[in-house]
């Protein structure tokens, strides 16, 4: 450590900037590169291939949001570029307004395809996954038999001619260059929520939902968000589509072209740009290079989606993702350092004490609680101890707003706290651990730590999408104080080692990690010491004590005698769902009733 | 009019229905929804076609050996798509390997049968207008099998075993029940109950390789409205689903009648995710 100024800690974090989904970022301009120069084999047919592949991946940019990162199994999605085509080819060809110019065509298929984006996702928000699959590829059906019995406006079977776009955009190369453009630009937008606090927060409500809430991730908001943007980005791949085909009819748009998209996500791997941009390559290249077995590219594709799934469920991404393979430093201790503990929390306004008083939740017959009265002060630890089954883990459900208990009341102070809501919590500081740890195990350390932190971000969707300075100037922040966070716990050096690598005890380090990211008015731990060595016991106990001391209320639940009357200010001891013994650590050691029933003679 | 209405209402209700029992039926034991019940019916419709008009065997020998077959396809789903899954129950991979393997399954039948519709033989001869074969077979067979399984499931121990299993995973396995031979034995008769559908209801839909991911979707609807599992709730499901789909054909036309079915379907599930009969979801925390 550096000697010479002394408090300060060492600062691992400005070496290492975090790895963005375009890192390394010469494999997308080497695609990009090698679209651009396709004018120069001067064969008609391979731009005209180049040209699909921009369009396809414009629609599997947006659905990779969907699909890879948030893990929702959209699978018809070839509705949205019917819609988009529909709308553009019907706009410009003016058969029910005036014809409006291509562009502006473009641009209404996009607020068409934003809308029905949300109607196709909508069911996502409430119904379990294959209910939801199901609906979507129930979705394409009826979309496809509107195109063709709506004869008047979409010509029915007979098709209508698709929009021209106008110079220099109306030659082969010219639409080229347009699409690959507009394919870059989707991959720079989509890159940008990817790595923003959105992408991250898309990804924890894939793994760890209830992890996602506690941190006040609000899930129908976040995906109503990507559903508009990928809903657009399909259209508008949709009006290039029709742009390309020169004319289209329902044919054009079979179950196929919805599958090539699904598993061109697949194939790329969950939660990566470059995976799913080589996946829509390689399925879009397949056909043309295995002629003869056109006939059979469902069963080709289908095949494969079957193997991925089976035999490499990480995709092409977990191939070239070098994070899985690098050696992690053997012997690590984990080592909280109280510095940034301090440079973390600081000093804060002491916050009111949080009241439980008589709550009872019963689930079927079993009273679970029973009128438990609790008071976590500010400042101290409060130990919550009592055997198995006795109510201690949900009387913390109850307080994190996963459980509404039948009676009784919570407030912080004299405010009420909500009983239900459990996304509302982060915003009072109110933060939580689990028994068993609920990580992003694909994420690193860093970004599962970041989830923390979510609602302290300030930029908005939009920013977010753009990559506006107020949005980088949060992921600075978040990502300073995810590091200061790790420095806190003890896990300095791993921020960039994938979280399933981490060992179980670190994984418990990194959960208060994630924790203090809000800095917390009161902090939740559900056995933190469960698993751990005594030596990192004692650690654990110091870090509890530390965070205590800057103001926090902790409500500790513990099965370590040792641990809770070491470090704990109050204890209240629980049996069968009711307070069996309530105050401190010397008055509970020597409670008879508790000693009998709990703590052994 | 309302009678060929209610008698065509019933007839696809019931093959519906009998989809929706291949469903549970697979759920029951291993707690997948697999995109193969409607390829079942579909094939049911194939092999009976096959056996009985191509090949021009008597009709009971075409349906054991229809029955057989697919039951054997049942148990090809259990080893291929469902088995090698069930350890990430959570992540729901059995959605992408059942929908590969129906794809794969119906791809086939596209390309080694016919892309075409095939004609199916009539059965028994029996009946002519509204009281035809084709109509009132499917009802008869839809109300046999669910008397069948409701007989196996109450009154055998290999029934209750299935019921043991269905109940709860765990214990049931703790008892020494053969939980893996007791799941294969379910989708080999999950692929029974398929193959009837499309046997029985074979002279209505005919031979159609499409016709796999119609009863999919139209199977899927009676298990939606009557809650996962419930074999009861999904025959009224199927019936009431078959008479307002026969209505709004006779009355809007074809595909508006999809229109208003898929329709009234979300608005179903939104307005209650569990069904009309079914359990809430478990606690996550």
């Amino acid at each position: 450590m550096d000697a010479t100024t002394g408090t300060a800690p060492p600062r691992a974090a400005a070496a290492v900037k975090l790895a963005g989904p375009l890192t390394p970022l010469w494999p997308f301009l080497l695609l990009l590169a090698s679209g651009l120069a396709m004018p120069l084999t001067g064969n008609d047919y391979w731009g005209l291939i180049a040209t699909r592949m921009a369009v396809y991946w414009v629609l599997v940019a947006g659905l990779n949001l969907i699909v890879g990162f948030a893990g929702q199994l959209a699978i018809g999605y070839v509705a949205l570029l019917t819609i988009g085509a529909y709308t553009t080819s019907v706009l410009a060809a003016g058969n029910v307004l005036p014809p409006l110019p291509a562009f502006a065509a473009l641009g209404v298929a996009g607020l068409a395809g934003a809308v029905f984006g949300v109607v196709v996702g909508l069911p996502a928000l409430r119904l379990r996954t294959f209910y939801f699959a199901m609906t979507t590829l129930g979705f394409a059906t009826i979309v496809t038999q509107i195109t063709l019995a709506w004869q008047d406006v979409t010509g029915g079977g007979i098709g209508i001619p698709g929009p021209m776009l106008p110079e220099p955009f109306d030659t082969t190369w010219g639409f080229l260059y347009f699409c690959l453009g507009f394919a870059a630009v989707c991959t720079w937008l989509t890159a940008n929520i990817a790595r923003s606090r959105f992408g991250r927060a898309l990804v924890a409500v894939r793994d760890a939902e209830v992890a996602a809430e506690a941190s006040g991730i609000h899930k129908p908001k976040l995906l109503v968000l990507v559903f508009i943007l990928a809903g657009a980005l399909a259209a508008m791949a949709g009006g290039l589509f029709a742009t390309l085909q020169t004319y289209i009819t329902p044919d054009a748009f079979t179950f196929d072209l919805s599958l090539l998209f699904f598993i061109a996500v697949l194939i790329g791997g969950r939660g990566s740009i470059l995976g799913p941009l080589l996946g829509t390559v390689i399925l879009t290249v397949l056909p043309e290079i295995a002629a003869p077995l056109a006939a059979w590219s469902t069963f080709l594709y289908a095949a494969l989606l079957l193997v991925i799934v089976l035999a490499m469920p990480g995709g092409i991404a977990a191939l070239i993702d070098p994070r899985g393979r690098r050696k992690l430093p053997e012997n690590r201790v984990i080592a909280p350092l109280p510095e940034a503990l301090d440079a973390l929390l600081g000093q804060r306004q002491v916050p009111e004490p949080l009241r439980l008083r008589g709550i009872v939740l019963a689930f079927g017959g079993v009273r679970a609680i029973d009128g438990v009265d609790l008071e976590v002060a500010p400042g101290q630890v409060h130990g919550l101890i009592g055997p198995n089954g006795s109510g201690k883990t949900t009387t913390l459900n109850v307080i994190s707003g996963y459980y509404r208990p039948e009676a009784g009341s919570m407030a912080i102070g004299a405010a009420p706290l909500p009983a239900g809501q459990p996304q509302g919590r982060a915003a009072l500081r109110i933060a939580r651990t689990f028994q068993t740890p609920r990580l992003i195990g694909e994420a690193s350390v860093l970004e599962n730590v970041m989830i923390g932190g979510t609602i302290d971000g300030k930029a908005g969707f939009a920013e977010a999408l753009l990559s506006l300075p107020r949005q980088r100037r949060d992921e600075r922040e978040l990502e300073a104080r995810a590091r200061l966070a790790l420095e806190a716990v003890g896990l300095a050096g791993l921020g960039e080692v994938r979280a399933d690598r981490l060992q179980h005890s670190e994984l418990r380090f990194m959960e208060i990690a994630r924790a203090l990211m809000l800095r917390p008015a009161f902090l939740m731990l559900d056995e933190p010491a469960a698993g751990l060595s005594t030596e990192e016991i004692r650690r654990l106990g110091a870090l509890i004590r530390n965070i205590s001391r800057h103001g926090t209320g902790v409500l500790l639940v513990e099965h370590h005698a040792d641990l809770i009357f070491d470090i704990c200010d109050q204890v209240t001891v629980l049996n069968l769902g009711k307070v069996l013994a309530a105050g401190t650590p010397a008055e509970i050691r020597v409670h008879r009733e508790v000693v009998s029933a709990y703590l052994g003679a | 009019m309302l009678a060929s209405i209610i008698a065509s209402g019933l007839a696809v209700g019931a093959v519906y229905a009998l989809i929706g029992i291949t469903y549970n039926t697979m759920f029951a034991t291993s707690r997948v929804m697999s995109f193969t019940a409607g390829q079942l019916g579909m094939l049911g419709g194939v092999f009976g076609s096959l056996f009985a008009l191509r090949l021009g065997l008597p009709v009971l020998p075409a349906l054991v050996l229809t029955l057989a077959c697919c039951a054997l396809i049942g148990v090809v789903t259990e080893i291929v798509a469902v088995r090698p899954v069930l350890k990430s129950l959570d992540q729901h991979l059995y959605v992408l390997t059942t929908l590969a393997l129906a794809l794969l399954i119906q791809h086939t039948t596209a390309m080694e049968w016919s892309t075409e519709p095939q004609p199916f033989p009539r059965l028994l001869n029996l009946g002519s207008g509204i009281w035809d074969e084709k109509y009132w077979l499917p009802v008869v067979v839809c109300l046999l099998t669910i008397l069948g399984l409701e007989y196996l499931y109450r009154r055998t121990l290999v029934g209750r075993a299935f019921v043991a299993i269905a109940e709860d995973n765990f214990a049931a396995r703790a008892l020494g029940l053969p939980e893996r031979n007791l799941r294969i034995a379910s989708y080999a008769l999950a692929g029974a109950i398929g193959a009837l559908a499309g046997f029985a209801g074979g002279q209505l839909l005919l031979a159609f390789f499409a016709n796999g991911p119609l009863l999919n979707f139209y199977g899927f609807i009676p298990v939606a409205l009557g809650g996962l599992g419930n074999n009861r709730g999904a025959v009224i499901g199927g019936f009431l689903l078959g008479l307002f789909q026969q209505a709004a054909n006779f009355m809007v036309g074809g595909i508006f009648s999809s229109v208003a079915v898929f329709t009234l379907f979300i608005i179903v599930l939104l307005a209650a995710p569990q069904g009309m009969f079914g359990a809430q979801a478990a606690r996550r925390v």
